[in-house]
């Protein structure tokens, strides 16, 4: 909700809101400059006194005005002709010629009105409210994205584009927001819909009818001082019933120019005073800095109009298009999606077409955002959910079991939930069925009974397909190849083997980086931003689904770096053991952000056993600010698998690595990787009471293995893993 | 490049010596290129004594900057009544307005002034910008204004 609020105002506003907020920061130039040419006022000249020396040097002055900036210009008609400068107050002299700068007058009638006159005004007050709109819900939006308005400054990830955006709506939002409220405060001032008039002194009765008394012994004029001055206006040549006008920042006064006296004063209003401090702030007359400030803060517009666009963009490109798409308010059936990698989102699709060939209007939706709100018409739902880690929402799903659990009620349609798993995993469809038990605890009726498909299985997709089409009375046949992710062919560079001896031949690739669009950049997709940690799926031939390794290499070392050990009649271990260099692979790019080292000086402890040193070497090799690391490796033999034994006596000579702590299972004293840690507990309970983060990599049988050691460990100070997990200090990469 | 305002306006009936007997004048006014934003200007009629008579015409749309205009302002206390049905936009740099007002027979020749005030934006103000008696002979006359106004002019 609150990102639609940011993406149509921004979307339809951005040109006008670019040109607004360009000559905006053009403008906010001027009053730093004259604020900066303009001679000051000596401190304890009077208005009497100023006035009296532009008096000697022009006798016919007509008028005295000071400007916000502190510039001082005086008007005056002599020999039938006007004349005006700008005048030195110490002096009374002209420093040249006044008059206003063609440049920035240009540039205010664009700003304010676009040359349009009432109607331009009224654009540029809709763009300051639709700014304004951006900065409140973008405010609202880089918080949920930090985790916390008191988090709003932490550190950003994420593409170039959403980096940018993030980074500089951060920064500039206050100025902006101000601009916006303060622009729309001086359009309704200008339209008369403030009660800000300015105050005008009641007409004196009758004056003296004298003339020519002596600006000194006029005491208003004596009592003000120059720098609070707004203007002087002189009574005109030759009309004795005029009078002097004078204006200050606080009111206006009368004075007979015959006796001096001051005939009338009126306070201006507090309206009138909030108006002229709006708009000295919003233009910079007489808040230069604020001025700058502002304008520097405009600058940002046009950035993250850009930005915002690319990432708009780059979220419309993310999702798969579905053709015939049913709008969410006719929709017979709805089939809400809980995908992470996007291959939900295909068998969804499928699924919609499928149905849609029988008559009803199918509509395929995130489950993120549920609201049944939106489905009026819907006589089924069905929902197609992926797990994300152990159990957690896929990405697409974030969110949904709250919104469920906090309906008033749960829908009347019935509902089938379908879970997309891979049976090897402890967590095999964890997501989908803790979907269907709370749909089940909440009343939600089911018309069919839960299932899974395994590993993307086409025929345990068919299988359910009959089994819905059965409940539905049709003959519903899901035909579904998935489509595998579109892969990019990655060159080998260069390959080194381990292990054989041992029995475990295990080879680390380093391929090189495929050229990266501009538009891959921008949105931070492909190859264009990786770190170690993150996964590579590589296609294999003769299977259309991934098979995913953790990298073991940044963007930043340039090149694509992967540990990969030879399974038995492995299909795509068997390949990639076969890979010379110069061939090439399939492959694509898998962000794991669940396995960060995150950014903080913290220690590391490393965990990690056979392949699984691959991301740890990639996070060392990246370690180049020298934070404090200590690795625990667990290995077969140092002679025949100790892998980057080179690279890990390199990085430690040069401050990457602290310590390095092996553990070999086979030879003269056999022991396991959580063997080594029992023995270091006195140091690894130091470092993690220390707030020391820990990451651990490999098989399952050894995080186990890890985790059971780490519990026996952190007990006597009150910690376990499970603790370290829920502060984010715990993080595993298992296979 | 001139465009060219032409505006009418009938004024409505004032209670005025003479007025039985009125005729149509042409105020013409032609701005100079001052260099600034568009101009606000009052033209107004005062008696032999300076004492303010009505108004004729007023260019410029924002009630709130009329006191700009500051011996119109004086003389009226900004009274909208005053103005009633005679406003129109300001006048740009350059440009010309040209109204037409009708006036009673007895106004003419008989001492009364017409009075021009002029305000322009960040410039300085300029009450009686024009000042010129409203005489038969002085009809098709020009006359420069002080700071804005390259030349105004009747016509009967």
């Amino acid at each position: 909700m609150i990102r639609a609020l940011h993406r149509w105002p921004g979307l339809l506003a951005m040109l006008l809101v670019s040109a607004l907020a360009l000559s905006g920061a053009a403008l906010s130039v001027f009053p730093a400059a004259e604020r900066m040419s303009a001679p000051a006022a000596a401190p304890g000249l009077s208005v009497a006194a100023l006035a009296a020396r532009v008096q000697a040097a022009h006798p016919a002055v007509e008028q005295i005005r000071r400007a916000p900036s502190g510039r001082f210009t005086a008007y005056w008609f002599e020999g039938g002709t006007p004349g005006a400068a700008i005048i030195d107050p110490a002096t009374g002299a002209d420093l040249g010629a006044a008059g206003p700068n063609r440049a920035e007058r240009w540039l205010t009638e664009l700003h304010r009105s676009l040359f349009l006159g009432d109607g331009g005004r009224i654009a540029t007050a809709a763009a300051a409210g639709a700014m304004l709109v951006l900065a409140l819900t973008g405010a609202a939006l880089v918080a949920r994205r930090a985790g916390g308005w008191r988090r709003w400054f932490s550190p950003q990830r994420g593409p170039l584009a959403a980096r940018l955006h993030v980074e500089l709506g951060r920064l500039a939002i206050l100025g902006l927001a101000f601009s916006s409220l303060t622009a729309l405060w001086m359009t309704a001032s200008t339209f008369g819909y403030l009660p800000d008039e300015a105050a005008t002194p009641p007409q004196p009765p009758a004056t003296s009818g004298l003339t020519g008394a002596a600006l000194s012994r006029m005491p208003l004029l004596a009592a003000t001082p120059a720098s609070a001055l707004r203007d002087l206006t002189f009574p005109a040549q030759g009309d004795a019933a005029d009078l002097y006008t004078l204006t200050t920042a606080t009111g206006t006064g009368l004075v007979d120019q015959g006796t001096g006296a001051t005939l009338g004063w009126a306070d201006n209003s507090g309206w009138q005073a909030v108006t002229e401090t709006i708009y000295s702030l919003h233009t910079g007359r007489g808040a230069a800095v604020i001025g700058l400030v502002l304008g520097l803060a405009a600058l940002s517009v046009p950035a993250m109009v850009v930005t915002g666009t690319v990432l708009w963009l780059a979220g419309r490109r993310g999702r798969p298009r579905l053709r015939g798409n049913a709008p969410a308010g006719k929709a017979d059936i709805v089939i809400l999606v809980g995908s992470e990698g996007g291959s939900t989102w295909g068998f969804a699709a499928t699924l919609g077409s499928a149905l849609g060939r029988f008559g009803p209007a199918v509509h395929v939706a995130p489950m993120a955002g549920f609201d049944p709100g939106r489905f009026p018409r819907a006589a089924g739902y069905i929902i197609l959910a992926a797990t994300y880690g152990e159990g957690a929402a896929p990405q697409s799903a974030r969110g949904f079991l709250d919104r469920l659990a906090a309906l008033a009620a749960a829908p009347r349609a019935p509902v089938a939930v379908l879970g997309f798993g891979d049976r090897s995993f402890p967590g095999y469809c964890a997501f989908a069925e803790d979907v269907a038990r709370l749909a089940e605890a909440r009343g939600w009726p089911a018309f069919l009974p839960f299932d899974r498909v395994d590993r993307q299985s086409p025929q345990d997709f068919a299988r359910w397909g009959r089994a819905l089409g059965a409940v539905m009375g049709i003959d519903l046949q899901l035909n579904h190849q998935p489509v595998p992710p579109a892969g990019i062919g990655l060159a080998l560079l260069s390959r080194r083997d381990y292990g054989d001896k041992v029995g475990a031949p295990t080879t680390i690739l380093r391929f090189a980086l495929p050229p990266v669009t501009l538009w891959q950049r921008l949105a931070g997709r492909g190859f264009a931003r990786f770190q170690a940690g993150d996964l590579l799926g590589i296609l294999p031939e003769g299977s259309p689904v991934p098979r995913f390794y953790s990298l073991a290499s940044g963007r930043r070392d340039g090149f694509i770096e992967i540990v990969v050990r030879k399974h038995e009649g492995g299909l795509c271990s068997g390949q990639l053991a076969a890979l010379r260099p110069g061939q090439t692979v399939h492959a694509f790019l898998r962000r794991n952000p669940g396995f960060r080292a995150g950014r903080g000086s913290a220690p590391l402890i490393l965990i990690g056993a056979g392949t699984g040193i691959g991301p740890l070497a990639g996070l060392l090799r990246a370690n180049r600010r020298g934070r404090p690391v200590h690795l625990f490796f667990g290995l077969r033999h140092p002679d025949s698998d100790f892998l980057y034994g080179e690279e890990l006596d390199g990085w430690r000579r040069d401050g990457r690595l602290d310590r390095l702590i092996t553990a070999a299972s086979r030879g003269e004293r056999p022991h396991y990787v959580q063997d080594a840690l029992r023995r270091e507990a006195a140091l690894v309970a130091g470092l993690v009471r220390g707030g020391a983060r820990v990451m651990v990599c490999g098989g399952r049988e050894m995080a186990a293995g890890v985790s059971a050691a780490l519990g026996e460990i952190l007990a006597p100070a009150g910690l376990s893993p499970a603790l370290l997990k829920a502060e984010g200090r715990y993080a595993e990469d298992i296979y | 490049m001139n465009s060219r305002i032409a505006l009418f306006a009938l004024t409505t009936a004032l209670t005025l010596p003479g007025l039985a007997l009125a005729r149509p004048v042409t105020l013409a006014t032609r701005m100079a290129a001052y260099g600034g934003d568009g101009a606000y200007l009052a033209i107004y009629l005062t008696d032999a004594q300076g004492a303010y008579v009505r108004s004729l015409w007023l260019a410029g749309p924002r009630s709130k900057y009329h006191r700009h205009l500051s011996g119109w302002y004086r003389a009226t206390g900004g009274d909208a009544s005053q103005i009633n049905g005679i406003t129109g936009a300001s006048v740009g740099a350059g440009k010309t307005l040209e109204v037409t007002v009708d006036l009673a027979d007895a106004l003419i020749d008989a001492g009364y002034v017409l009075h021009m005030d002029a305000a322009v934006e960040d410039m300085r103000e300029s009450p009686d910008e024009v000042t010129v008696p409203l005489t038969s002979a002085g009809a098709g006359k020009a006359v420069r204004g002080r700071r804005y106004v390259a030349d105004f002019s009747y016509h009967f």
